[in-house]
């Protein structure tokens, strides 16, 4: 199953990477990965996104817990939460009516169109995993010349905050 | 106080009680050695490589429960501790590696014995610091104590580049320190102790199943209190081995592995696997799918990662072995006594199963057979030696004949099983235990690994005992070719072995090599009457000699292979 975990280190140089390293060494896979620094700059927050089994995820979570770095660490995906993602995506867009099919899917999934050249455009869109999904398959009406996704990001829905 | 960084970092050692620091010196350590020098307190033990270094204050370490310190130098001198620093995390001792660095300035650039020893150490060590701020060098060092030392301890690492051991800061060693995101758990759950009680309690054929966490945490009193109180049979782990008296009744011998027929059996058939301060370690189980299938499981750890990782807990409980097993001494005087009678039936199977004698071997007129020399030497030293091993059929040997009677006397590296650990361990078992019977059981292969310590062992004076279980052969792979590779010996014959005699009279020691089965106790006596000197057996043994009883791996509790005369088992051993 799905997951994404949410923490926050000690935003100091390497920790990053003992959490990485972490994910290596026990070959627990990593689909996507986010860091910045939060509103309290000494710690940083990353999120995660990995598959496994209740089991799994538990033995993941104890891990990344005993790394000293770590401040906190949740499951975000098992408690009600929102999700998103950023894409960024270049298309080959010629010709009127291929620019105009472009900015009706464009329309459609409330993206957006945030660079334009004479053959391409380039279009902006955040969404959860099942949005950014299915905007990236609904666009290869379009021939993709690259794709960036910012990974997933996240935060618990409710009153509650990670720290507290 | 203004002090220069590497008077901090010695008098910081100092101010932490630390009695030795066993270390190597070079460029990037320069001023830190010179501080040292100046420095009238500080004892620094200058070893022969810095594996050796990591290894003496293992044992140091383990035999003391004291955290062992390390100094090296950058580059390669990090490089060589790298291996002691693996072995340590394996064990889960504390322990704090203080490695120079290049200055700051220099760092990133390749330059001279330049190694990004925090980035290599990152996976085998607790934390590791990388010192950017003299100001914080200090309170680093105190960190680094507390997180080796609390909760799972560890080695914890703290690299110091050279610039700033030179610059000045004001000194202040803090008494104590706390890390925000650092707080493990002591205390257990008392609903959850209650509950393992009760199922304790309720079972039919329990088992108390003991890991070296029991040993870590100082545990051996309380729990040698509970199990008695229980009645209850009791197995310990190759870790585990002296927190319960092996001499006791209740105790049926190690499992795992190379654990005794009555013990896995009983692992094998319980419906009840109270683990205290153990993590169901692949050596231990054998093939998971078949580990104890009918078994419900009671864990105490103080790693909640460790609860459940390889065989699912049905009552967890996080904290401190010696506060749990204190909660649960208590807890139980509030449930009604616990009935003896229960486990009656429990208790013949296992009887039965213990007269098939799995560790039972023949003597011989001619070879020397290693299980005895074993046994000799528990009878020489009253069981009271602190015993040290390498990693082989010797060490199996060592904790299946040694009846370990006491805590922290049994040393070696189960987890990373480090060839080379042997005797750089036992000379600081020496070192925290002077006046110790301190034997090292080694092999021809493993002793080759670490052997340039017989040098510092001369320098300090360090009356260590080595027996060396003279095999010709790295033994325990030679006994899996001889299992599982139809005895094709690829690269397993000792071929041209040095004299040891020699050897170890050329290193200023007394060597005695025994060729006699006769000859063995005699000898013995006479290596531990020369209190004051390091004593080197060469013990010629009998080549063909196996660790038995034996789960080949892939295989499980119930199909243990045993020695050859052991076939005609109560109960079906394969
Ligand atoms: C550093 C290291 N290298 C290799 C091994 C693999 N290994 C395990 S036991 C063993 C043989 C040890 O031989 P010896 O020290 O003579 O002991 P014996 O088994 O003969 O008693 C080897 C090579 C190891 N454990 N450690
Ligand atoms: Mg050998």
């Amino acid at each position: 199953m799905r997951r994404i975990i949410s923490m926050l280190l000690e935003n100091e140089p390497g920790e990053l990477s003992r959490v990485a390293g972490l994910f290596s060494a026990r070959a627990y896979n990593i689909e996507s990965l986010t860091v910045a620094v939060t509103e309290d700059p000494t710690m940083s927050r990353l999120t995660l996104v990995t598959k496994g089994d209740d089991a799994h995820i538990e033995q993941i979570l104890k891990q990344i817990n005993k790394l000293i770095a770590v401040v906190k660490v949740v499951d975000l995906s098992a408690n009600p939460h929102i999700e998103r993602e950023l894409i960024l995506i270049k298309v080959i867009a010629k010709g009127n009516s291929q620019r105009d099919e472009i900015k009706r899917l464009v329309d459609i999934f409330e993206a957006e169109i945030i660079g334009v050249t004479d053959s391409t455009y380039t279009v902006q869109m955040t969404g959860d995993a099942d949005q950014t999904d299915s905007f990236i398959s609904a666009i290869q009406i379009a021939e993709i010349v690259e794709l960036a996704r910012s990974g997933v990001t996240g935060i618990s829905r409710g009153k509650k905050g990670l720290k507290g | 106080m203004e002090l220069t960084g590497a008077e901090i970092v010695v008098q910081s050692l100092h101010d932490e009680g630390v009695e030795f620091v066993f270390g190597y010196p070079g460029g990037a350590a320069l001023h830190i050695y010179d501080a040292i020098y100046n420095h009238e307190h500080i004892n620094h033990i200058l070893t022969r490589h810095e594996q050796g270094a990591t290894h003496a204050a293992d044992g140091y370490s383990r035999s003391t429960g004291k955290t062992g310190v390390v100094l090296v130098t950058s580059g390669p001198g990090a490089t060589n501790a790298v291996t002691g620093i693996a072995t340590a995390y394996m064990d889960s001792i504390p322990m704090v590696v203080i490695t120079g660095q290049v200055p700051t300035a220099l760092i990133g650039y390749d330059s001279f014995q330049e190694a990004d020893v925090v980035g290599i150490t990152r996976p085998c060590v607790k934390h590791n610091f990388l010192v950017k701020n003299v100001n914080n060098l200090a309170e680093t060092i105190k960190k680094a104590f507390h997180v080796a030392e609390t909760g799972r301890p560890g080695p914890v690492l703290v690299d110091v580049p050279k610039d700033i051991t030179a610059q000045k800061a004001h000194y202040h060693y803090p008494d104590d320190v706390t890390i925000r995101s650092y707080q493990p758990k002591i205390k257990g759950n008392d609903r959850q102790i209650k509950k393992g009680l009760e199922m304790l309690q309720a079972a039919k054929r329990p088992i108390i199943y003991v890991g070296g966490g029991a040993v870590l945490a100082n545990a051996a009193e309380e729990l040698t209190h509970f199990v008695r109180d229980t009645g209850l049979p009791i197995t310990q782990t190759l870790m585990g081995l002296g927190a319960y008296p092996a001499p006791d009744s209740q105790f049926i011998g190690m499992l795992g592995m190379h654990g005794t027929y009555e013990a896995n059996m009983a692992m094998h058939e319980a419906d009840l696997i109270f683990a205290i301060g153990a993590r169901f370690d692949d050596r231990v189980t054998g093939d998971l799918n078949k580990f104890a299938p009918s078994a419900k499981v009671v864990q105490i750890d103080i790693d909640p990662a460790s609860i459940g990782k390889n065989r699912k807990a049905d009552v967890p409980i996080v904290g401190d072995v010696k506060v749990v097993l204190t909660q649960m001494i208590e807890a139980a005087k509030q449930l009604p006594d616990y009935d003896p009678k229960q486990t009656e039936d429990w208790w013949k199977t296992i009887k039965q199963w213990q007269s098939l004698d799995s560790l039972g071997f023949e003597l011989d007129d001619k070879l020397i057979k290693p299980q005895q020399v074993v046994k000799d030497l528990y009878e020489v030293t009253g069981g009271d030696a602190f015993v040290t091993s390498d990693v082989g059929q010797h060490q199996m040997w060592a904790a299946q004949y040694y009846h370990f009677k006491e805590p922290r006397k049994w040393i070696n590296s189960g987890g990373l099983g480090t060839m080379g650990f042997g005797l750089p361990a036992a000379m600081g078992v020496q070192f925290g235990n002077p006046d110790a019977d301190v034997a090292c059981i080694t092999g021809d292969g493993s002793i080759l690994m670490c052997i340039q310590e017989l040098a510092t062992c001369l320098q300090y004076g360090m009356p260590v005992k080595v027996l060396c279980l003279n095999n010709r052969y790295l033994g325990m792979v030679r006994q899996w070719q001889e299992f599982f590779y139809e005895r094709r010996y690829s690269h397993t014959y000792m071929d041209s072995l040095p004299d040891f005699v020699k050897l170890t009279e050329s290193f200023g020691h007394v060597g005695m090599r025994v060729e006699n089965p006769a000859d063995v106790k005699g000898a013995l006596q006479e290596a531990f009457a020369l209190k004051d000197r390091l004593v080197f057996m060469d013990i010629v043994t009998d080549q063909s000699e196996n660790v038995f009883p034996m789960i080949p791996s892939g295989a499980g509790h119930a199909e243990m292979t045993m020695r050859p005369d052991k076939l005609n088992s109560p109960k079906g051993a394969a």
